[in-house]
């Protein structure tokens, strides 16, 4: 299978976007102007970006605490998600959601819930929604390997499994649970072996090889759109920093994987980069172009977000209900 | 649940809100199902799901085959996954659908609290009311028949104290019917409380679609000695006590919420000023219940108005008994109301 050179492009930019966003957002967080808890997916690039890649712009997105790249891979806006970080009325959630709770409805993004697993039912709603209204339309939802020890997370895989509606169980599965190993909460680490009890298709994969990841989700998304029902895809991957905020101070005490370490551990930009050299795809002009672009671009949304005004403290009761 | 039939045909007894007036009736149950019915007439976006909703009980009436009318599709059993029921619902609220999740009781709303806890009550202030939730949580409040210590807890107040929720607890078939045209029409979730032994009152419901505002209390009897503000079930048993009352030459002014938040305080405190003794009648327990809100808000806002230190009828702190004569013990009821209202006319004589 080749990939289009199009789509060769974006998945570049959007790996880069989400490593390069989160750099910045590390290199100025001890600034403490961003007053929001960060949870970094730096190394886990791959795996948002690979689904997300083969999504329409309507299909929906439920992400998690870990928000960025999920935000970023379905085409967030970037300017609006830096000025939530810095806590600005401009900001996506106009200053109330902060970091873990980002939205963009102009892409299919409803908003992240911060409780772990908690968004795994909207995405099975959401796709039943779809299925009622015929709309055509597949909604993911993002979850970590801790999420999928929520009890919710084995009901939506009912739900979705009873209703056969088009929904992707994404599970980024980084091994960690804040500092918790998952070979000390689980006795079985292939989580995408637990979708066999409802008879829902289910595969494991490297998520930190994007082509893997997105030639995968191709296949997927396209069955899960024409009515196949529901799928889980488990993504391996690698979270290069700690829980949340900045760096992973106490690495050693907790890290049991000695490919984490910053000389041995994967870096899924690298891989990608290697395997276009060899295909011969997107040239290293090409690539440059793509960098300073995305260097300017950053460069604004974070003068955006550090220039914007404060939400009103008059407005602080504002938007408990809908109108 | 037969048993709970069973119980309500032998304890509660009839009671007519239009007593001799020629009027068209319809039970509480089918009140609910009128509203529903026409709900899921008028806009494709509704559906209906829980569990027995599609049985030959049709959830006490208030669902009776209405699969049939609109088809499974729409009107549809669930799976015991209330967490997952309750998020499927938000999701789809999300994407434009409004849901209607009908639960048996509110003990079983325990298991979706971090749904409609953390998630309904908070995408609109979290995501600056940018998806409405319009989603209807209904959950029937039950009693008797050793249904204990969970199968009957009234659990409004716990939701109460969310911001976020909208609280409806219908107590009339006007009502019912009324307020769930609105619940489903409105724009935000709606956590809607029945009581068991209401299925049985009747009353006066027009055939058309109406709607009943959130935040607009009714008066059901006018009076000027004692203010009654009274939540569901109890309001049925303050109308009681007050016959009684007006026997003894002490006339009380009932008021019904009908919807707890938001909660009609001008009506409340309107009345005050004319009566100025407050008792309240809730149907839920009484440490930090809806009865400690009313009594606090007309405390500060009408204190000059009140001859006296307001009271409450409630629950005791306890759970529900399963045996019957300790859940008799346990529920207030017509003679409590008299006694409290008696006991405070005595304070000044």
């Amino acid at each position: 299978m080749s990939i289009e050179k199009d789509k060769l492009s974006d998945i570049y930019y959007k790996l880069l976007k989400i490593r390069k966003v989160q750099l910045k957002i590390e290199e100025l967080y001890h600034e403490d102007e961003m007053k929001t808890p960060v949870h970094l997916s730096l190394g886990q690039e791959a795996s948002s970006v690979g689904i997300c890649a083969n999504l329409q712009k309507k299909d929906y997105i439920f992400s998690n605490h870990r928000s960025h790249g999920h935000y970023l891979a379905k085409g967030g806006d970037l300017k609006a998600m830096i000025a939530e970080l810095y806590c600005k009325e401009t900001g996506c959630s106009k200053g109330r959601g902060g970091s873990m709770h980002l939205i963009d409805t102009s892409v299919g993004h409803l908003g992240s819930s911060s409780i772990v697993g908690g968004g795994i039912p909207h995405a099975v709603g959401a796709a039943f929604a779809s299925k009622m209204l015929d709309q055509g339309l597949v909604a993911v939802t993002f979850l970590g390997d801790a999420a999928s020890e929520e009890g919710v997370f084995f009901e939506s895989m009912s739900l979705a499994a009873l209703k056969k509606v088009p929904v992707i169980f994404v599970c980024e599965n980084n091994f960690y649970s804040v500092c918790s190993h998952l070979s000390t909460r689980q006795v079985n680490a292939d989580i995408y072996k637990r979708a066999r009890a409802f008879d829902i298709p289910s595969l494991q994969i490297d998520g930190m090889n994007v082509v893997e990841v997105y030639e995968t989700a191709q296949k997927v998304v396209t069955a899960v759109r024409n009515g196949k029902g529901p799928f889980l895809l488990e993504c391996r991957v690698q979270r290069w920093r700690g829980h949340a905020g900045s760096g992973d101070p106490g690495a050693e005490n907790y890290r049991k994987c000695e490919d984490l370490d910053p000389v041995n551990r994967r870096d899924p930009i690298l891989e990608f980069e290697t395997y276009l050299n060899e295909k011969e795809l997107l040239s290293t002009g090409e690539r440059t172009k793509i960098q300073e672009a995305l260097d300017v671009e950053i460069e604004e949304a974070f003068r955006y977000g550090q220039q914007s005004p404060l939400p009103d403290i008059e407005d602080l009761e504002k938007y408990l209900f809908v109108e | 649940m037969p048993w709970t039939k069973l119980q309500v045909e032998r304890e509660e007894p009839t009671f007519d809100e239009n007593e001799g007036q020629d009027v068209r009736k319809l039970s509480y149950g089918e009140a609910l199902r009128e509203a529903l019915d026409q709900a899921l007439a008028r806009d494709g976006r509704v559906y209906a799901m829980g569990q027995g909703v599609d049985d030959p009980g049709g959830m006490f009436g208030s669902t009776l085959d209405l699969h049939k009318k609109y088809g499974g599709h729409r009107v549809f059993d669930m799976p015991l996954n209330e967490e997952g029921t309750v998020g499927m619902a938000i999701g789809s609220a999300m994407a434009g659908m409004r849901p209607v999740s009908i639960h048996n009781r509110p003990d079983f709303l325990l298991m979706a609290m971090d749904q409609i806890v953390n998630h309904a009550s908070k995408w609109s202030y979290m995501f600056a009311g940018q998806v409405p939730i319009p989603l209807v949580i209904r959950a029937c409040i039950g009693r008797g028949w050793g249904s204990g210590a969970q199968h009957s807890q009234a659990l409004q107040s716990l939701f109460f104290h969310v911001p976020g929720l909208r609280i409806v607890m219908p107590t009339s078939p006007y009502d019912a019917k009324g307020l769930l045209i609105t619940s489903i029409a409105d724009n935000n979730p709606v956590l809607f409380f029945e009581q068991r032994w209401l299925y049985k009152h009747t009353g006066y419901v027009p055939e058309e679609v109406y709607s009943i505002p959130f935040g607009q209390a009714v008066i059901k009897r006018q009076g000027t000695d004692v203010t009654i503000v009274a939540v569901s079930h109890m309001v049925t048993e303050a109308l009681r006590a007050a016959e009684k009352l007006a026997t003894k030459g002490i006339d009380v002014e009932i008021i019904d919420p009908r919807t707890l938040k938001p909660l009609d305080e001008l009506t409340i405190l309107n009345s005050i000023k004319k009566t100025g003794r407050l008792l309240v009648a809730d149907l839920c327990w009484k440490t930090g219940g809806f009865s400690a809100e009313v009594i606090t808000r007309v405390t500060q806002k009408a204190f000059s108005s009140l001859k006296q230190a307001p009271q409450r009828v409630t629950f005791p702190d306890i759970p529900t008994p399963s045996g019957y004569v300790l859940e008799n013990a346990f529920y207030p009821g017509v003679e409590d109301i008299v006694m409290a209202v008696e006991s405070m006319m005595a304070q000044e004589i």
